[in-house]
């Protein structure tokens, strides 16, 4: 195990465990400045910009299939689409308003109560090496072949029956969109 | 020679690309354009600057260095300025990834592949890679703070998401060919197969051009800058260098396209049919002109579309993405795995695909013909004589 | 992982429902508006259909060899439980709805699609094994949810119930999520029989309790316990009523199919950190559900505070999950509570009539001179949301009460006798509207699917309530195995 735990904490030190730091602080960076934004084309464009930076966490953790995966699906796709709502319901005047409501200061208070017992949790906590295999994403069954294999391996064999609920769950999600976005039924009598 | 490391000359590589791409846009590309369309539609073209007008890349570039950049009022400074960026930038990577020809020797004990980088993900990296770019297109139509670049934008965003789908669909019928996403590894598979992918993905390679003319906003889709009713599109606020930067970001993407078909479909820097013994004189010609000589001639397709082909209007453009390029990029996926599964582990059942598109495609040839001859008589027979001659004549 | 030819038969019900569900959507392409009913009878059809399938894989000797396709699903007798509430709960919402949805100008088809898909959704949260399958099968169904409660988009209720349920159930998933991926990434494994043996007592550390916490957070959330309910009365009130019908069994059925499954199997040992939260809760539950109920004018809003206290003393089954009679108790309340809630609704569809609105307490007046069978049936219901003998929900609370008592939380107990008391208030006043006050006397026109669900509910009711030893028989083989 020695062997493997030291190339394991190898893929976070030096050049790259720096990298990871500021990759996660430039996402928690632009995930607040999506919140923080007046201007909704702002928000998305920041959210693209944390969607970019998770793409960049993948790859760096050699995950590229994910990364791949993260930037075609959520920043060429989702993005995009989210982007084209905004701009059709856009009216530049919503841009005045404030981007909080009354309950920030509540939200203000809170906000220690949870986070001091999550960061004393989560910084106590002495984490098994569990998931420091370096070849965690590119092995199926201890044989090393390419992330885009391991992720397809895992996908459709044991993780076959969540992946198919999901393909249902999609269906659901555009019928939903058609049914509630199509134009007033007109009643046929 | 020890400064030639690996790491150094990845980085000539990578200059290299940056640096010959906009300069071939703007002194070939450009001017192979205007010339071509010049001579299909029976006029000069550029001939005044420089020997022939070859040097009109040159005398654009500086009237576009020298314009004025100009901001519109209200417009988003910040966006404004970014979006040109977003153009272009994703389209010079994702060159990175091509690979333009075998190892060439750079002196003795040293040699570098053609490629930035060969990597697992290649293909999937490319289209990644490109997907970000529609950005550039539709911050810029925004941030303009003016109705027609915003319309621009729309019909853009609109048209690149729908036209995404079968672009990536028909390539995950060839990845099932090629086995692998690395564009080398592709390139090399064809060679030991001895089979040029276009023919058992002659439905594949037909649904990604296409969809590649539709995601470089080409004509006949090149509705989100139809000059007829946008002005000038997303980029009619754009001037100077910015406006440089789409114009770059455009050519640039028909390059990638081009390469990606060309590496994909054609075999990437093989020669034709190099494994026969009487062709085998091709392989004079080395690889990298036969690389370069294929992705001319693509882009010399979208040059003679331009000139051909009629826009189309926005409700035929979704319902051509939407109606039939999906679903037919469906059924060719389901075509090729059936034929990749009856025959696992052996060429024949590829093989035997390309000789069914191509019945398919000459059957399809010859009814077009047919149809085609058959409305033109009952058009000459329904008219009489008389009216068609004034109406040519008038 | 390999997948056997059995494994096909026993997926067939969930295999069969998605494509019912499938040939629902693509029959609304050629069914017109006027010949809408076809939908409900087709759907009511299918839903026959997947119950025989479900009697035939029920049958199966293949079920005992544990969880199949990598540990993802399992077909026990507690999921197949679960699976025929939640098919009874689909087929009372489709005859619910044919007359309702009939005379609304929404499509119908739909409309049956989504409830069957979310039904489908149901049975993979009750099959799950796994936490990725359990999540990805909790979010079909609240996905279709969402949908259903926009359904009549027209009214700004309806909608504003889409969005209230969308946004709050987001959130929830974020944390149930939060916990999950908590849970996972301590211990690199997702199936609940492998997470049992990974933390069996000795390694308990803070983030896994962490993570457990959260997971409660975001279960809570989809069962409406207080103080998670806030999404409820809003939603309730909103949704058209036989989809509200539908919420108050059909998702907090399953969600206590998952909530039992996931504390039962995977986490038993960490009750000492579940255990008194989950206490507190159900005692807020109970107390605020029925006072609140108290307070309430509109009935559906009243129903939804009710349906919220039923969620907290089913919570008393979960906490005895260690005596005889905590996941027994549970299994009884939760058929009981389907029959009678789904009673109740069916009863203030069955008012909801054209032009004739069951919104408040009043609109029940003298509804035993209009039609004295619906009164009587109503009462009925009443009595046994109330717990009274001889109906189902006196057998359920007992049993409840009892499995509290034995697991040492009197206390709470003595808390549960107490709300039910108060409910008595405000379940009678109801009834003194029916029967002590005169309405008007409009005619109610009756629909033949909405009295066969009717019918089905009171029948159920009753048998529970006066010969309860077959069915709990029945139901003691279905306390989950520990596989």
């Amino acid at each position: 195990m020695g062997a493997a735990e030291a190339a394991g904490s190898a893929l976070l030190t030096g050049v790259a465990g720096w990298l990871f730091v500021g990759f996660a602080l430039l996402i928690l960076g632009t995930a607040i400045a999506v919140v923080w934004s007046k201007n909704p084309v702002h928000s998305a464009l920041f959210l693209l910009a944390s969607f970019l930076l998770v793409a960049c966490v993948f790859i760096l953790e050699e995950a590229e299939f994910v990364g791949a995966v993260q930037i075609l699906v959520y920043a060429g796709g989702i993005m995009v689409l989210f982007l084209f709502v905004i701009m059709l319901v856009h009216q530049r005047t919503a841009a005045g308003t404030p981007a909080f409501q009354h309950q920030w200061d509540i939200a203000l208070l809170l906000l220690p109560v949870f986070l001091i017992p999550f960061l004393y949790i989560l910084g106590t906590e002495k984490f098994t090496d569990i998931a420091r295999n370096p070849d965690a994403f590119r092995a199926v069954a201890g044989r090393v072949i390419g992330n885009t294999e391991a992720v397809s391996w895992l996908m459709f064999r044991d993780y076959l029956l969540p992946f198919e609920v999901a393909s249902v769950f999609l269906l659901v999600a555009m019928i939903g969109a058609v049914v509630l976005g199509k134009r007033s039924f007109e009643k046929v009598d | 020679m020890k400064i030639l490391t690996p790491t150094f000359l990845t980085y000539v590589k990578v200059l290299l690309i940056v640096a010959v791409v906009p300069a071939i846009v703007g002194f070939v590309i450009v001017l192979a354009e205007r010339r071509i369309m010049g001579f299909m539609q029976v006029r000069l073209g550029p001939n005044r600057v420089g020997p022939k007008g070859t040097l009109q890349g040159l005398a654009d570039l500086l009237k576009l260095v020298t314009k004025e950049d100009v901001t519109p009022a209200r417009a988003e400074k910040f966006v404004h300025f970014l979006a040109p960026v977003l153009a272009v930038i994703p389209a010079l990577t994702a060159l990175a990834v091509i690979p333009m020809g075998p190892s060439i020797r750079l002196a003795r004990h040293v040699s570098t592949p053609l490629w930035v980088a060969d990597i697992n993900i290649g293909l999937l990296f490319l289209l990644a890679i490109t997907s970000i770019g529609v950005y550039g297109i539709i911050l810029g139509g925004w941030a303009s703070n003016n109705k027609y670049s915003m319309l621009g934008g729309l019909r853009s965003a609109a048209q690149l998401v729908s036209y995404e789908v079968p672009m990536g669909l028909s390539l995950v019928a060839v990845l099932l060919m090629t086995r692998s996403l690395s564009l080398v590894e592709i390139v090399m598979r064809q060679d030991r197969m001895q089979l040029w992918f276009v023919f058992p993905g002659l439905l594949s390679f037909f649904l990604y051009f296409v969809s590649g003319v539709a995601e470089t906003n080409r004509n006949p889709f090149d509705l989100p800058e139809a000059e007829s009713e946008l002005v000038s599109g997303f980029n009619t606020e754009y001037s100077g260098v910015k406006f440089a930067f789409f114009f770059l970001g455009e050519y640039a993407a028909m390059i990638i396209i081009s390469c990606v078909a060309v590496t994909v479909f054609f075999g990437g820097w093989l020669p034709p049919f190099g494994h026969v013994k009487a062709l085998s004189f091709l392989h004079i010609v080395p690889p990298f002109l036969w690389f370069l000589a294929k992705v001319g001639f693509f882009i010399f397709c979208y040059i003679w579309f331009r000139s051909t082909f009629p826009r189309y209007r926005f409700d035929q453009l979704m319902a051509l993405g939407w109606k039939w390029m999906i679903p037919l990029s469906l059924v060719n996926i389901v075509i090729v795995a059936l034929a990749i599964l009856w025959t696992p582990g052996r060429t024949d059942g590829l093989v035997r695909l390309g000789w069914l598109f191509g019945a398919l495609f000459l059957l399809m040839f010859f009814l077009a013909k047919l149809r085609q001859a058959l409305a033109r008589r009952d058009r000459l027979a329904s008219e009489p004589a008389g009216t068609r001659q004034s109406a040519l004549k008038a | 992982m390999k997948v056997q030819a059995t494994d096909w038969l026993l997926l067939s019900p969930e295999l069969f429902l998605t494509a019912a569900g499938m040939i629902l959507l693509a029959s609304s392409v050629f069914v017109g508006k006027a010949k809408e009913e076809l939908f409900g009878f087709l759907s009511v059809l299918m839903l026959g259909i997947t119950g025989v399938l479900l009697v035939f894989v029920s049958t199966m000797p293949e079920r005992a060899h544990g969880p199949i396709l990598g540990g993802m699903f399992v077909v026990d007798n507690f999921a197949l439980f679960f699976k025929f509430l939640v098919l009874l709960a689909m087929v009372l919402t489709v005859l619910a709805s044919v007359r309702f949805v009939g005379e609304a100008p929404y499509p119908g088809g739909e409309y049956y699609a989504l409830v069957v898909f979310s039904g489908v959704g149901m049975f993979f949260m009750a099959s799950g094994s796994n936490l990725i399958s359990i999540y990805v099968a909790l979010e079909l169904m609240a996905l279709a949810s969402y949908v259903l409660a926009g359904y009549f988009k027209g009214e700004i209720k309806s909608t504003e119930a889409a969005l209230k349920y969308f946004i709050l159930g987001a959130f929830s998933s974020a944390v149930l999520l939060y916990g999950l991926s908590l849970v996972y990434g301590l211990g690199g494994k997702m199936g609940l029989a492998d997470l049992a043996r990974l933390y069996t007592g000795t390694q308990r550390t803070n983030a896994i309790a962490l993570g457990i916490l959260m997971i409660l957070a975001g279960l809570l959330f989809k069962i409406a316990a207080v103080p998670f309910h806030l999404w409820t009365p809003d939603v309730y009130e909103g949704s058209p009523t036989p989809v509200t019908a539908f919420f108050s069994v059909g998702p907090k059925v399953a969600a206590y199919a998952i909530f039992a499954r996931i504390f039962y199997v995977a986490f038993p040992k960490f009750q000492a950190d579940w255990g008194l939260i989950v206490a507190l809760v159900a005692a807020a539950t109970m107390i605020w559900g029925n006072l609140a109920a108290l307070l309430q004018t509109n009935v559906k809003r009243m129903f939804a505070y009710s349906s919220i206290a039923h969620a907290g003393y089913a919570l008393l089954g979960v906490l005895g999950f260690q005596t005889k009679f905590g996941m027994w108790g549970v299994l009884v309340y939760l058929l009981a509570y389907t029959l009678m809630n789904f009673g109740a609704f069916a009863l203030i569809i069955f008012l909801e009539a054209k032009g004739y609105a069951a919104e408040s307490v009043s609109d029940f007046d003298g509804l035993a001179k209009r039609n004295m069978p619906a009164a009587v049936v109503m009462l009925l219901f009443l009595l046994s949301l109330a717990g009274i003998p001889p109906t189902a929900g006196f057998i359920g609370k007992y049993y409840l009460f009892t499995a509290a008592m034995d697991a040492g939380y009197a206390w709470l107990a003595i808390i549960a006798v107490l709300a039910s008391a108060v409910s008595l208030f405000y379940y009678f006043r109801i009834a003194a509207a029916m029967f002590f006050t005169d309405g008007v006397s409009a005619k109610i026109p009756v629909s033949y699917a909405l009295t066969a669900a009717v019918i089905i509910c009171a029948v159920g009711t009753l048998v529970i309530g006066v010969a309860p030893e077959s069915v709990l028989d029945v139901l003691h083989r279905c306390v989950p195995s520990k596989y």
